[in-house]
C-alpha cells in the first residue's frame, strides 16, 4: 500500500498547484476568496494526510489550524473587508491572464527542473512535494507581481505562505513550535496589510496600488 | 547518375534555347514542356535508385586540383524525388499559366537554370560543387523574384531576398571551411573522415544551422520568405516553397546527419525551440494575411517548422543513441516535407489560376469562385484539407508520425530536450489547429460566399493544363494519405544510411495499417478511415433519398431574417480572423483596434483602425538596417577627399600592415 | 465464424451509439427542464424531431453551392466513425486499430473544418460569424486535447484507446496528478467542443454570443437532421471518450462471451446516464461566458493539460 499512500500526497500536491493555477485564472474578487478558502482546505488534507503517513500527531495541529484559521477565517475576514471598503468587483490584472498562466507554467517546470535534481537523495515523499510546494510558492509571488488590486495581493501572500507550509511538512521533522511561530507572523502580517488596507483605502478611495505610485517623490 | 547530371546539363541547355526562342509563341511550350519531360525523368532516376547503390562521378571541372565530386546516394535520391516531382508539377501547370505571362523572356531562360542548380545541390559531394549549385539556385531564384519587377514591392523583395541568400551562402562557406580542417580537403568523404574538436564542431552546427536555416525560412531568418516567394510567378512560387525549402532541409541534414559527428544536445534544443516558434508564428502570420500567396508563403514558414521539429527530435534522440527514435522522427521530417511540396505547390497552382482569372490576390476581392471555377475549387479544397494535416489525406499522416515520435519519450538526461519536448508537442498542435483555421479562411473567402468584386463575379475556369496539374496534384494528396505505409517503406533505404535502422515494414500489413513501432502502441489506417467515411457517407445519402425525403427548394438566404443582397454584408477575410487576431495578436504581434462609433444622428462614417507590429523584424532587423545607415552616411564623407588624401589612407594602411606583421613576428 | 463475430460487434457498436445518442441529448434536456423546475420536452422528443426533419424539403439559399449539400452528410459520417472507435461497452473491437486518439480527434477537426466552410458557403454574416468563432475556440480546443491525449498516451504507453482503456483497468495506474489535470482539462474541452454552456447554448438562437447554431444557421430539412444527430453523436461520443478514459471499469475484453458484453453495455449506460445528469447540472449552475472569455476558459485547460505532460516528461513518479 505503500505506492497508494505516494500517489495520494503527489495528488493532493498536485492539486494544491492546480488550486494555484485557478487563482491565477480568476478575474473575480468573490472567486478568488472562494479559491483561497480552496487552497487552504486541500493545504489542510494534504498535512492530515503527511500526519497520517508520517505518523506524526502534531502535524494534525497543523492540519486543524490550516482548516480553521485559513480555509475559514481569512477568507471569510476578507470578504468582509471587500464587502466593507465596497472594492470593485473586476481585478485588474497587469498582464493578460492568458499569459499570467504560461508563466506559471513556466515556473512549475523551473522549480521542477531545480528541485529534483538537488533533492535526488531525499526521501521520495519529500522529493516532489518540495518541488510543487517550490511551484506553488512562486505562483502566490506572480500572482503578488501581476496584480493591481491590494487585496489580490494578500491572496497571493496567503498562497505562497501555503506553498511554505506544504514543503515544511513535506520535510520530516519540522518542530510544531516554528510552524504556530509561522501561523502567528502570518496572523501579524495578515492584521498589519489588513489596517494598511483601511488606510490606503481612506486616504485614496481605491485599493488600486497604482495609485500609490502618484504620490511618490518626482512622478506626480 | 548519369542520367540525372544529362538531365542537369540538358536543363541548362533549355535554358539557352529558352533565352533565343522566348519571345517566340513556341518558346514557351517548347521549354516548359521539355523541363516536364526532364524531371520525370529525374523522378524516375530518384525513384528507382533509392534502394540502390552508391554511385559516385568525378568530373574534372570545378577546382583545380580536386574535380568536381558528384554522388547519389538514398538520401540524395529521396530529394531528388521532390525536386522532380515539384519541377514536373510545375512545368505542367506552367504550359498553361505561362501564356498570361507579360515579359516571357524574363522568366523561360532562368526558370531550367533554377531547376538545373537545385538537382545540381543534390548530387554534390564537395564543398564546391556544393556552393556552387547553391549560388546558382539562389541566383536564378532571385532573377525569378525579379521577373515582374515593376509591380509594387517586387524590387524590395528580390533586394531582400538577395541579402538573406548572399548571409546563407556566406555562413555556409563558413561552415565548409571550419569543417575542411587543416588540410583544406573539400570534398565530402575528406570531410566526413576529419572528426572536428567540440569547439569546431559546435560553430560548424550553428553555421550550418543559419545558413540552411536562412534559406529554409527558419524564424528569425525568414523575413525574405513571405517577401520573395510571392513575387515571383506563380509556378515559380510553388517551386520556391515547395521545392527549394527541401534542399535548404537537405542541406541541413546532409551536413548535421551526415558530414558531422553526432551533435551534442544542446544543439537538438535550439532546432526544437527554432522549430516550434517558427511553426506557430509563421501561421499566425499566414491567419493574417489578406494577400493570398503571401499566406501560402507565411504557411510554408510554418511547415518548415514542423520539419525542423522532426529534425530536432531526432537530433535529440541521436544525442541519446536513441535508434528507433531517430529512425521515427527522421521518417516523419521526410514524409512532411515530400507532403509540404506536394500540398504546397498544388495551393500555389490554385493561387496563380485565381490570379489569372480575377487579376486578384487580394481575399477581400475574391468570393464564390467555386460556382464559377468547379476544378480548380476542387483541387483546392482537397489542398487546404492537406494542409490543415486532417485525415485522411497526406498531410495528417506525417504529423501523425511526429506525434508518434514525441510520445516514445525515452529517458532523456539533459533538461533542454526534456522541457522541449513536450511545449514543442503543444506548439505542433497549436500550429495545426490554426492551419485549419487559416485555410478555412482562405478557401472559404476566396471560393465560397457572393463574389466581392466584378472581376470575381467573371471569372473563369482555368486552362487545361493548370486543371491537370492541380488535379493530379490532389490525386497524390490522396494516395499519400491512404497509403501512408508505402511512403514509409519507400523511405527506409534513406533512414538505413542515416541512421542505421530503419522502421518495420509497413506494407506487409494486410490491411496496410500503419503501426510504426508496435500495433498495440499505436496504429492508423488512412485506406480504411477513408473508405468509412466514404461509405457511410454514400449510404446515409442513399438510404435518405429512398426513404425520407430527396426534394429541394431553392430560396433567398434565410440569415435569421436579415438578409442584405449587398455582397459586402458578408464575413470578410479581416472580421474572419479578428477573434484570433484577438486572442494571439495582440500578445504576439501587438495588434491594436481603434473603434470610432459615432454617436446617433452623427452622419459621419465610422472606422475601425488596426495597427500590429512585425515583433521579429522590429527587433532584429530594422536595428541592422538603421546601423547600416548610420555607417553609410558616417563612410558617404569619405567620397569627397582629395586626391591627396585618399593615397594617404592607402599608405597608413600599408604602415599599418607592415607594423602589425613586426609585431606580430 | 470468428470473423462473423467480430465484424457483428463492430456493427453493434457502430448501431448502439447511432441509436442512443438522441436519447442521450433528450436526457439532458429532460433532466435540465426538470432542475428548472419545468415539464420539458418528452425524453424521445430528439427522434420525434428528427423524424419530422428528415421527412421535410430542404429549403436551400440560392447561391449555395454542392459544398453546402454535401458538408451534413460529410459531418454526419466523419461523426459516425468517429464515434465507433471509441470503445463503449468493449475493447478490441475489430476496426479499433485503424485509427488511434490522435485520428480520432483530427477526424473532429475534420467535421469542424467541413462546417466552417459550409457557414461561410451561403455567404451571410450570421455564417460568418459562427464560422470564425468557431475555428477560434477550435485553435485553443484541439491544442489542450493533444496535450490531454499525451498525458494518457504517455502513463499508458499507448495511444491505442483499446489498450489505454485496458491499462486504466489494471492496478499499473494508480492515483497520478498528471491524470487528474488531463482529467479537468478534457472536461472543459468536452463542453467547448459540444458547444454547451458557458461556452455556447446549444437552446439559442438570434442571440449574439451563439456560434455552432449561427454556423448552421441555412440548414433545413434532412441537412439540418443529419447536423443535429452528428452533435448528439458527438456529445454521445465525448461523453464515451471520458468513461473510457477514466472510469473504464466494466468495459468487456476482446473477443469475450455475449454476456460480459451485455454486461459492459449496461454498465456503459448507466455511466453514461451519470454523465448526462452531471451535465445537466453543471449546466444549471453556471452562466454563459462572454465569448471573449472563453479563450481564457480555454487556455487553462490546455495550460492544466500541458502541465500534466510536463510533469510527466520532467518527474517519472507523477
Amino acid at each position: 500500500m505503500h505506492g497508494l499512500s505516494f500517489d495520494i500526497a503527489h495528488m493532493l500536491a498536485g492539486a494544491l498547484v492546480l488550486v494555484s493555477f485557478m487563482m491565477l485564472y480568476q478575474v473575480r474578487l468573490y472567486a478568488l476568496l472562494n479559491v483561497l478558502a480552496l487552497h487552504a482546505l486541500v493545504l489542510s488534507l494534504s498535512v492530515a494526510w503527511q500526519a497520517h503517513i508520517q505518523g506524526s500527531p502534531h502535524l494534525y495541529v497543523t492540519a486543524a489550524i490550516a482548516l480553521g484559521f485559513k480555509a475559514i477565517l481569512v477568507p471569510w475576514a476578507l470578504r468582509r473587508m471587500v464587502f466593507r471598503m465596497g472594492v470593485h468587483r473586476e481585478i485588474e490584472a497587469v498582464v493578460s491572464v492568458g499569459l499570467t498562466m504560461l508563466a506559471g507554467m513556466a515556473l512549475v517546470a523551473l522549480s521542477l527542473e531545480v528541485m529534483l535534481p538537488v533533492t535526488a537523495k531525499a526521501d521520495p515523499i519529500a522529493r516532489e512535494d518540495i518541488a510543487l510546494a517550490l511551484s506553488v510558492v512562486l505562483i502566490g509571488l506572480l500572482m503578488m507581481v501581476t496584480r493591481r488590486n491590494a487585496v489580490s495581493q494578500v491572496v497571493g501572500f496567503m498562497s505562497l505562505e501555503n506553498g511554505i507550509n506544504l514543503a515544511a511538512t513535506g520535510a520530516r521533522g519540522m518542530p510544531l513550535v516554528v510552524e504556530i511561530s509561522i501561523a502567528f507572523s502570518i496572523l501579524i502580517a495578515f492584521i498589519v496589510i489588513g489596517i494598511f488596507l483601511f488606510r490606503i483605502r481612506e486616504r485614496f478611495d481605491t485599493v488600486d496600488v497604482g495609485a500609490l505610485d502618484k504620490f511618490r517623490g518626482g512622478q506626480g | 547518375m548519369e542520367t540525372v547530371l544529362i538531365a542537369i546539363l540538358c536543363l541548362l541547355l533549355l535554358g539557352m534555347i529558352a533565352a533565343v526562342t522566348a519571345r517566340m509563341p513556341i518558346g514557351r511550350v517548347l521549354t516548359y514542356g521539355g523541363c516536364l519531360i526532364v524531371c520525370l525523368v529525374i523522378l524516375g532516376t530518384g525513384l528507382t535508385s533509392i534502394a540502390g547503390p552508391i554511385q559516385r562521378l568525378t568530373l574534372p571541372l570545378g577546382l583545380p586540383g580536386s574535380g568536381t565530386h558528384l554522388r547519389l546516394d538514398a538520401l540524395a535520391s529521396f530529394f531528388l524525388v521532390l525536386t522532380g516531382l515539384g519541377g514536373a508539377g510545375a512545368s505542367l501547370f506552367a504550359i498553361g499559366y505561362g501564356r498570361h505571362e507579360e515579359e516571357p523572356a524574363r522568366v523561360l531562360p532562368f526558370y531550367p537554370v533554377f531547376l538545373a542548380g537545385m538537382n545540381l545541390v543534390i548530387l554534390a559531394d564537395d564543398a564546391f560543387t556544393f556552393l556552387f549549385a547553391w549560388e546558382l539556385m539562389s541566383i536564378s531564384s532571385w532573377a525569378l523574384v525579379m521577373a515582374q519587377h515593376r509591380e509594387d514591392g517586387n524590387a524590395h523583395a528580390a533586394f531582400v531576398y538577395m541579402l538573406m541568400a548572399a548571409f546563407s551562402g556566406m555562413t555556409l562557406l563558413l561552415a565548409f571551411g571550419l569543417l575542411a580542417g587543416p588540410s583544406g580537403n573539400y570534398a565530402f568523404d575528406a570531410i566526413r573522415a576529419v572528426s572536428p574538436s567540440n569547439g569546431l564542431a559546435s560553430a560548424a552546427l550553428l553555421l550550418a544551422l543559419i545558413g540552411t536555416g536562412a534559406k529554409a525560412g527558419l524564424v528569425p531568418l525568414h523575413v525574405w520568405l513571405p517577401l520573395a516567394h510571392p513575387a515571383a510567378p506563380s509556378h515559380v512560387s510553388a517551386l520556391m516553397s515547395g521545392v527549394m525549402t527541401k534542399i535548404a532541409i537537405y542541406g541541413f541534414v546532409r551536413i548535421v546527419f551526415d558530414l558531422l559527428p553526432t551533435p551534442p544536445w544542446w544543439f537538438a534544443t535550439i532546432v526544437l525551440v527554432l522549430g516550434g516558434i517558427t511553426a506557430v508564428l509563421g501561421v499566425l502570420h499566414a491567419m493574417l494575411e489578406r494577400d493570398m500567396k503571401r499566406l501560402l508563403a507565411f504557411s510554408t514558414v510554418e511547415n518548415i517548422g514542423i520539419v525542423f521539429v522532426a529534425l530536432g527530435l531526432a537530433l535529440a534522440f541521436k544525442a541519446n543513441a536513441f535508434t528507433t527514435g531517430v529512425t521515427l522522427a527522421l521518417t516523419g521530417a521526410f514524409f512532411h516535407a515530400l507532403n509540404h511540396t506536394v500540398f504546397k505547390s498544388l495551393l500555389f497552382f490554385g493561387a496563380g489560376a485565381v490570379l489569372n482569372a480575377t487579376g486578384h490576390r487580394d481575399l477581400e476581392r475574391l468570393g464564390g469562385l467555386i460556382h464559377r471555377m468547379p476544378r480548380t475549387a476542387v483541387a483546392v479544397l482537397v489542398g487546404c484539407i492537406a494542409i490543415s494535416a486532417l485525415p485522411p489525406l497526406n498531410g495528417f499522416a506525417s504529423e501523425w508520425l511526429i506525434f508518434q515520435a514525441i510520445l516514445l519519450r525515452p529517458e532523456l538526461p539533459q533538461w533542454g530536450p526534456k522541457l522541449a519536448l513536450p511545449v514543442d508537442g503543444a506548439l505542433l498542435a497549436l500550429a495545426a489547429a490554426l492551419a485549419a483555421a487559416c485555410f478555412v479562411r482562405a478557401f472559404g473567402i476566396a471560393f465560397l460566399g457572393r463574389p466581392r468584386s466584378p472581376a470575381a463575379e467573371q471569372a473563369r475556369e482555368t486552362d487545361i493544363w493548370s486543371q491537370a496539374a492541380m488535379l493530379i496534384f490532389a490525386g497524390l494528396c490522396l494516395l499519400g494519405g491512404i497509403l501512408p505505409g508505402v511512403v514509409i517503406d519507400f523511405l527506409a533505404p534513406v533512414l538505413q544510411a542515416l541512421s542505421g535502422a530503419r522502421i518495420a515494414p509497413q506494407v506487409s500489413d494486410a490491411w496496410l495499417t500503419v503501426a510504426p513501432i508496435t500495433a498495440s502502441r499505436s496504429s492508423y489506417n488512412g485506406l480504411l478511415v477513408f473508405l468509412f467515411i466514404s461509405g457511410s457517407a454514400v449510404l446515409t445519402v442513399a438510404v435518405i433519398h429512398r426513404f425520407a425525403s430527396s426534394g429541394l427548394r431553392r430560396a433567398p438566404p434565410w440569415d435569421c431574417g436579415f438578409p442584405d443582397p449587398n455582397p459586402a454584408t458578408q464575413y470578410t477575410a479581416a472580421s474572419f480572423d479578428q477573434p484570433i487576431r484577438r486572442v494571439y495578436g495582440a500578445v504576439v504581434f501587438r495588434t491594436r483596434e481603434k473603434v470610432d462609433m459615432p454617436s446617433p444622428g452623427d452622419t459621419r462614417a465610422a472606422s475601425i483602425a488596426k495597427t500590429s507590429h512585425d515583433t521579429i523584424w522590429e527587433l532584429a532587423y530594422a536595428p541592422i538596417a538603421r546601423l547600416i545607415l548610420a555607417v553609410a552616411t558616417v563612410l558617404n564623407l569619405m567620397q569627397h577627399l582629395t586626391i591627396r588624401r585618399y593615397l594617404g589612407f592607402v599608405f597608413a594602411a600599408l604602415v599599418i600592415l607592415l607594423v602589425s606583421l613586426t609585431l606580430w613576428q | 465464424m470468428d470473423m462473423m463475430g467480430a465484424l457483428l460487434t463492430q456493427f453493434a457498436q457502430m448501431a448502439l451509439v447511432l441509436g442512443l445518442a438522441p436519447l442521450l441529448t433528450g436526457l439532458v434536456r429532460k433532466v435540465k427542464a426538470r432542475l428548472q423546475r419545468r415539464q420539458g420536452p418528452p425524453l424521445l422528443q430528439p427522434y420525434r424531431d428528427l423524424r419530422r426533419l428528415f421527412g421535410k424539403d430542404v429549403v436551400m439559399a440560392e447561391n449555395a453551392s454542392w459544398l453546402f449539400r454535401g458538408v451534413p452528410y460529410v459531418v454526419f459520417a466523419i461523426t459516425w466513425v468517429a464515434a465507433s472507435l471509441i470503445p463503449t461497452f468493449a475493447t478490441g473491437l475489430l476496426f479499433s486499430w485503424s485509427g488511434d486518439l490522435l485520428v480520432i480527434i483530427a477526424l473532429f477537426g475534420g467535421v469542424r473544418f467541413a462546417q466552417a466552410l459550409a457557414g461561410l458557403d451561403v455567404g451571410t454574416s450570421f455564417g460568418g460569424i459562427g464560422a470564425s468563432r468557431e475555428v477560434m475556440i477550435a485553435s485553443l480546443a484541439e491544442p489542450a486535447m493533444v496535450m490531454i491525449v499525451f498525458s494518457v498516451a504517455l502513463i499508458a504507453g499507448s495511444t491505442q484507446l483499446s489498450t489505454i482503456a485496458v491499462f486504466m483497468q489494471s492496478d499499473a495506474v494508480g492515483l497520478r496528478v498528471s491524470l487528474a489535470l488531463a482529467l479537468v482539462a478534457l472536461i472543459i474541452v468536452a463542453i467547448s467542443e459540444n458547444g454547451r454552456i458557458p461556452v455556447d447554448n446549444p437552446a439559442t438562437h438570434l442571440e449574439l454570443t451563439m456560434v455552432h447554431e449561427a454556423m448552421v444557421l441555412e440548414y433545413s430539412g434532412r441537412h439540418l437532421a443529419m447536423i443535429d444527430l452528428a452533435a448528439s453523436l458527438k456529445l454521445l461520443a465525448y461523453a464515451s471518450l471520458i468513461i473510457c478514459l477514466f472510469l473504464p471499469f466494466g468495459l468487456a475484453g476482446a473477443a469475450s462471451s455475449p454476456l460480459d458484453y451485455a454486461a459492459g453495455a449496461g454498465l456503459w449506460l448507466v455511466k453514461l446516464t451519470g454523465a448526462g445528469v452531471l451535465l445537466s447540472v453543471s449546466e444549471m449552475s453556471i452562466a454563459k461566458m462572454r465569448v471573449f472569455r472563453v479563450p481564457n476558459f480555454l487556455g487553462a485547460a490546455l495550460m492544466l493539460a500541458l502541465l500534466g505532460v510536463l510533469l510527466l516528461f520532467v518527474s517519472r513518479g507523477m
